[in-house]
């Protein structure tokens, strides 16, 4: 098959955007969306680095049965603090920021996001937010779980938690205005011929996501706000000492931080259907059900939020309301898990690095979504409420989801974002170690959990040792699997044999432009006329470039003729 | 940046940002970024406003009394400045479209001198609940929340609260936490909306503004048309409601 016509730009003035500029100050005040998606890189990384410690310490405290390690009152903090640190700072922001940054505006053919300065600014509040969020762990760190509740947060706690909290506040709004960006960009910036069901999925759920983000986190900033002013002024309407009522806050923090988890896995399910599709050389299967489903996961995770307070006095009509919605978002993910997988069918599937790891996300998430419906169930989630089934249960969707996608994205467009090829064999084989490692850490959890082990306590009875033996064991494994991307990422970054534009050979806008890409993105504003994942006979394939500046009407000509 | 690149750059409008393909492109942007940014506003407010009629429901005497004791005078003076004000920044953005330079300029001086007005009367209220204790919890230092309460019989005295049958001072002090959370909350918007339209005042000075290019000035009145609206929420909720129980 002849390599679909490209819009790089020519091999003699090949500047990309890495080269373009130099020194600190061309990285510190771009307003190009690839770099900054670079700085999220680096500092998300940062970040995932810190909430691994932590992870490492609750694993080493739960080997042995005794309190040992860690006395009880540090063991809240870690796990508090890994919470936090995993799910605002890295989590949340992880695919968006980076890889959605750095690809929704080549994906649609566009120069730069909608806001280049808003997006920079997202970047330095979210820094702004770690730094404090950092300082509160260095003061003296929190010990009210990540989840904040009312009253202990208000004015029992003797940790950072108004501190904490502004740091959360602060790094909230770096989310709303990614949210902003990319819907703005999404609905306006797209290239002539690039309608919306032109559009790769990734894109689908990236938009989705940004709903969530924009209705979403601005609750969560009030909250946490009236919050802080409660446990300062001592008055307010969270603690039942001051006539408030503790399980209004759990409302508003579950009616962010429920939809959050979609905040963290649509993205997650986009970079999924482009490796899915990509490596099977295939049309994704239904199209349509996967965008939409995408749309309709936004829309019934903002009504389940609930199903967090089946055991926190709501009324038990209320909970039949809630169980009922939760389980029918597992409808529109379920649609995802089914058409990924009759994509695979009659597929040329190829096995590299990166459908290794969205084959994992598959069978992890719906091991994830799976258990998930034991939760929405009302009588079943009395019994597992706050035990290690939970923590299984959101560590398949958090870690086997996102963080696998999370991966495999950054694999496939790896040679896009540095030009370098990363190295195969040792991609596959980190890839397998992380799925194993993974499972060997999650799995026994499930067990003890279902038998009554409680999370957040760092003792437990003796005969949940053998799991915790496992699931430390695991952790090592998963550890392990991924510092080895970490060291040959880097190392790839300089001696990685160079990458070509289109490496895998696919139809896809951004395989059309030189690899790394140019500041501008395309040499010349591109014109679609193919569908997206249209792996079809090159003949039927028309490309056709047009150079900036021209008319419009030319490209629309050109588009009608058809 | 790239020479290849720049050298297909097209010569246009000076106001035109490098990444858009045309002045519409830029247009439709800046106006939906602020209409979707108005839609977390709405979210931001959301909360309080929940947790304003829960309490509203669960605390209805306390309520109605701690509003009764807010200065209906002000607050509805107030709430004409505001209309005003949204008056004068249509104007304004109506001037900006049709090139109108000086009305432009004039509009968004009223503009702001209402805002400030509005800023001014709103500082009063505040100050004269200080002044009665009134301001929630133990924030202002030598104030803790302590109104005085009209005794049944004794004489009038208009810093007292008066209590209807089942208010409890204590969800009276809940009021005035919600009360000052939205008002405080909408003044930082207030705030922030005079700080832009000086802005956008400096650059209309400058000309920047006219026919082919007004996006800013537009959507600057998107903003303040979305604050003002707040207030028309927070007006009746906070002034009006419970009002006529007070001569029951």
């Amino acid at each position: 098959m002849k390599a679909p016509e490209t819009f790089e730009t020519p091999t003699a003035a090949r500047v990309n955007y890495i080269n373009a500029e130099y020194g600190v100050k061309s990285w510190l005040l771009t307003k190009d969306h690839k770099r900054i998606a670079l700085l999220y890189l680096g500092s998300i990384s940062v970040f995932f680095f810190i909430g691994g410690l932590y992870a490492m310490f609750i694993r080493l405290e739960l080997l042995t049965p005794q309190g040992d390690l860690l006395s009880s009152t540090t063991y809240n903090k870690v796990f508090t603090q890994h919470g936090i640190i995993m799910i605002f700072f890295f989590l949340i922001p992880s695919i968006p920021a980076t890889l959605g940054n750095f690809l929704v505006p080549l994906m649609i053919g566009a120069k730069d996001l909608a806001f280049p300065r808003i997006n920079l600014l997202s970047w330095y509040i979210y820094l702004l937010g770690g730094v404090i969020t950092i300082w509160a762990l260095l003061a003296g760190g929190v010990d009210t779980g990540w989840t904040f509740y009312a009253p202990y947060s208000t004015t029992y706690s003797n940790s950072y938690v108004v501190l904490t909290g502004v740091g959360i506040f602060i790094s909230g709004f770096s989310s709303i205005l990614t949210g902003l960006n990319f819907v703005v960009t999404i609905h306006t910036m797209r290239a002539p011929g690039m309608t919306w069901f032109r559009l790769p999925l990734f894109i689908w759920s990236h938009y989705a996501a940004s709903l969530i983000m924009i209705l979403g986190t601005p609750v969560i900033a009030i909250t946490i706000l009236l919050l802080a002013f409660e446990r300062l002024a001592h008055v307010g309407i969270f603690d039942p000492a001051n006539g408030g009522d503790p399980v209004l806050f759990q409302h508003l923090f579950w009616f962010y931080s429920h939809p959050a988890v979609y905040i963290m896995v649509l993205p997650g399910m986009g970079v999924v259907s482009e490796l899915i599709a990509n490596f099977s050389r295939k049309n994704i299967f239904g199209y349509k059900f996967v965008a939409f489903s995408s749309l309709a996961i936004a829309v019934f995770g903002f009504l389940v939020w609930g199903h967090h307070l089946f055991v926190a006095s709501q009324s038990v009509y209320a909970g039949m309301i809630f169980s009922f919605l939760s389980f029918a978002v597992a409808i529109p993910s379920a649609i995802k898990v089914f058409n990924w997988t009759a994509t695979l069918y009659k597929g040329s599937i190829s096995y590299d690095t990166p459908m290794l790891y969205a084959l994992g996300f598959i069978g992890l998430f719906t091991v994830g979504g799976m258990t998930g419906l034991f939760l929405a169930s009302l009588a079943v989630d009395v019994h597992l409420s706050d035990t290690y089934f939970i923590v299984a249960h959101f560590h398949y969707i958090m870690v086997g989801g996102t963080l696998l996608a999370y991966l495999g994205g950054l694999h496939y467009w790896w040679p896009k974002i540095t030009g370098r090829m990363y190295p195969e064999g040792w991609g596959r084989f980190s890839a397998l170690v992380v799925f194993v490692g993974f499972n060997l850490t999650f799995l026994p959890q499930f067990v003890a959990g279902y038998l009554g082990m409680p999370r957040r306590y760092h003792a437990y009875p003796p005969e949940f040792q053998v799991f915790n033996v496992l699931s430390t064991a695991g952790a090592s494994v998963l550890g392990v699997g991924l510092v080895i991307p970490f060291i040959y990422l880097l190392w790839s970054m300089r001696y990685g044999k160079r990458a070509e534009p289109n490496p895998w050979h696919l139809p896809g806008l951004e395989w059309r432009t030189s690899s790394p890409p140019p500041t501008e993105n395309f040499y010349a504003t591109p014109v679609v006329t193919w569908e997206a994942y249209e792996f079809a006979p090159p003949e039927e394939m028309q490309v056709i470039g047009r150079m900036r500046g021209e008319g419009l009407e030319v490209a629309d000509a050109v588009i009608e003729g058809e | 940046m790239a020479e290849g690149v720049t050298a297909v750059h097209e010569a246009s409008h000076p106001a035109l940002q490098h990444h858009f393909e045309n002045l519409e492109q830029q247009r439709e942007a800046g106006a939906l970024g602020m209409w979707v940014f108005l839609v977390t506003e709405i979210m931001f407010f959301g909360g309080m406003f929940l947790a304003y009629t829960l309490y509203r429901s669960q605390f209805p005497a306390a309520f109605a009394s701690a509003s009764n004791h807010l200065d209906l005078k002000l607050g509805a003076i107030n709430t004409v400045v505001l209309i005003l004000s949204s008056f004068t920044m249509a104007l304004a953005v109506y001037s900006a479209q049709v090139g109108k330079q000086r009305n432009l300029i004039v509009c968004l001086i009223l503009t702001i001198i209402l805002g400030l007005t509005f800023l001014g009367i709103k500082a009063v209220e505040y100050h004269d609940k200080y002044e009665d204790s009134l301001i929630p919890g133990k924030l202002i230092p030598g104030r803790p929340f302590s109104p005085g309460v009209q005794e049944h019989g004794a004489p009038e005295n208009k810093h007292n609260l008066h209590l209807l049958p089942g208010a409890t001072v204590k969800n009276v002090e809940m009021f005035y936490w919600i009360y000052f959370a939205m008002t405080g909350m909408h003044a930082v918007h207030m705030i922030i909306g005079v700080g832009l339209l000086s802005v956008i005042l400096f650059w209309s000075w400058r000309g920047k503004y006219g026919p082919e290019y007004h996006n800013p000035v537009e959507i600057s009145g998107l903003y303040w048309h979305f604050v003002d609206i707040v207030w028309i929420f927070l007006f009746p909720l906070l002034y009006l409601l419970g009002r006529h129980l007070e001569h029951m």
